[in-house]
């Protein structure tokens, strides 16, 4: 079981807030096929939060597949993120990763520089990967 | 969906000075609702009105679909400054609380008194302040009322004792569905608590709504200096500050702004609520130098 808390300045709406803690648990493996999430009650009892927060995010969960609600029982995962394939990859990204990192900073970028011209470039790329889909 | 409150054109004087002007609301069943303002703006009047309290100078009210009724057992109604009587102990709040409420859940009671680790011999008057709080909800939400109102139920307690007391309201909300209208000025607790909220400024309502549809139609607007007249129809600018050369806007609109002159931001409740408070008290201002002219 896992458990959720809120980050009031993150500038994320709570519901999104856990489902990224979620979808985050699966990908460490924290949460499989299978396992339970806390109950609504269980959740606003713990976090001091609206029942329709949990309500929305389970809803938004089960809506990409990744819980299912049984009735009378509670909300289930049903998949599992982040296999053994997709670790594996992990590893030779980070390393390319971090060598644009070193290069980066050769050419004399700061913090602010480097994170701004990734998330920028991201952000150019997810577009144009959507566009084309569209 | 029904509503739980509704008024029109609900207006409270004490003597010539309002309290309440002009306040018109359809508030929905199944929501917990925050009502926020400065002090004085009319929080606690409207509650009182609304629990029957009070009789309106003007204007309609309806609670539950009927007129208000001072002690029904369908309202819970837990007053400013967490009302228990300091010479009576938990046991005999709860006795109090049962034989005053046919709808009264003794068992729903006494495990929230347990679970709170509350002595049922120890008096009122010796609990902390959080504690006295967690009574006077047990002893509202024990009725199992349809609406329950709180007003600013935990503006004197220390941040855990605030914590506490939500999470219990929140539990109770999610196994009970329970309506609640609670006033506050601590938006930050409103921000995680509340899914619709009113703000209330100088007596008068400001803006209404569901909590996602307000963050979702209001918007920051940075840009060069502008008039915001110049914005166009079905934009209105809630609260706008200017330098020699830039304009900060806060503008509700609920088709999305897409203007390459101005960088687009989404606003956070708290943001929102001070921009509505603080276009009253400038326009106010306004009419105070306009007077003295």
């Amino acid at each position: 079981m896992i458990e959720f808390h809120l980050d009031a300045r993150s500038g994320v709406a709570p519901y999104m807030q856990l489902i990224q803690q979620v979808r985050h648990a699966m990908r460490l493996g924290l949460l499989k096929e299978g396992d339970k999430l806390p109950t609504v009650k269980d959740v606003v009892a713990s976090v001091a939060i609206n029942p329709n927060t949990v309500l929305k995010a389970y809803r938004e969960l089960e809506y990409e597949g990744l819980v299912q609600p049984r009735p009378g029982l509670g909300t289930f995962v049903t998949r599992t993120l982040g296999d053994e394939a997709d670790l594996a990859a992990h590893e030779p990204l980070r390393r390319d990763l971090e060598g644009w990192l070193a290069k980066a900073r050769d050419a004399g970028l700061d913090d602010e520089s480097i994170e701004a011209l990734f998330v920028n470039t991201f952000r150019h790329f997810s577009a144009e990967r959507a566009g084309r889909r569209g | 969906m029904t509503s739980v409150v509704v008024t029109e054109g609900l207006t409270k004087r004490y003597g010539r000075r309002p309290a309440l002007a002009d306040c018109t609301l359809d508030i929905p069943a199944g929501h917990v609702v925050g009502l926020v303002g400065p002090n004085g703006a009319g929080k606690s009047t409207l509650l009182q009105l609304i629990c029957g309290l009070l009789r309106p100078s003007a204007g309609r009210l309806s609670v539950l679909g009927g007129e208000p009724a001072s002690g029904s057992a369908r309202l819970g109604f837990v007053a400013q400054d967490t009302p228990v009587y300091s010479g009576l102990s938990v046991e005999e709040h709860l006795r109090f609380g049962a034989h005053l409420n046919p709808s009264w859940d003794d068992q729903l009671a006494h495990e929230r008194v347990d679970r709170l680790g509350l002595d049922p011999k120890q008096k009122a008057g010796k609990l902390s302040g959080g504690q006295r709080a967690q009574l006077a909800l047990t002893v509202a939400i024990a009725k199992r009322p349809d609406l329950l109102l709180l007003d600013e139920p935990v503006a004197a307690l220390d941040p855990l004792a605030r914590r506490e007391f939500l999470q219990g309201l929140m539990e109770y909300v999610a196994e009970s569905g329970t309506s609640v209208v609670m006033s506050s000025h601590l938006v930050a607790d409103l921000e995680r608590v509340c899914d619709y909220l009113i703000v209330l400024v100088r007596s008068r309502v400001r803006v209404a709504g569901e909590v996602e549809e307000l963050l979702a139609t209001h918007h920051r607007l940075t840009g060069p200096r502008i008039d915001p007249e110049a914005l166009g129809p079905g934009r209105a600018v809630v609260h706008a500050r200017h330098t020699d050369v830039q304009s900060t806007l806060v503008v509700r609109s609920s088709a999305p702004i897409e203007d390459p002159a101005f960088s687009v931001d989404g606003i956070d409740l708290e943001d929102l609520v001070l921009a509505y408070m603080s276009e009253a008290a400038e326009s106010g201002r306004d009419r105070v130098l306009e007077k003295q002219r």
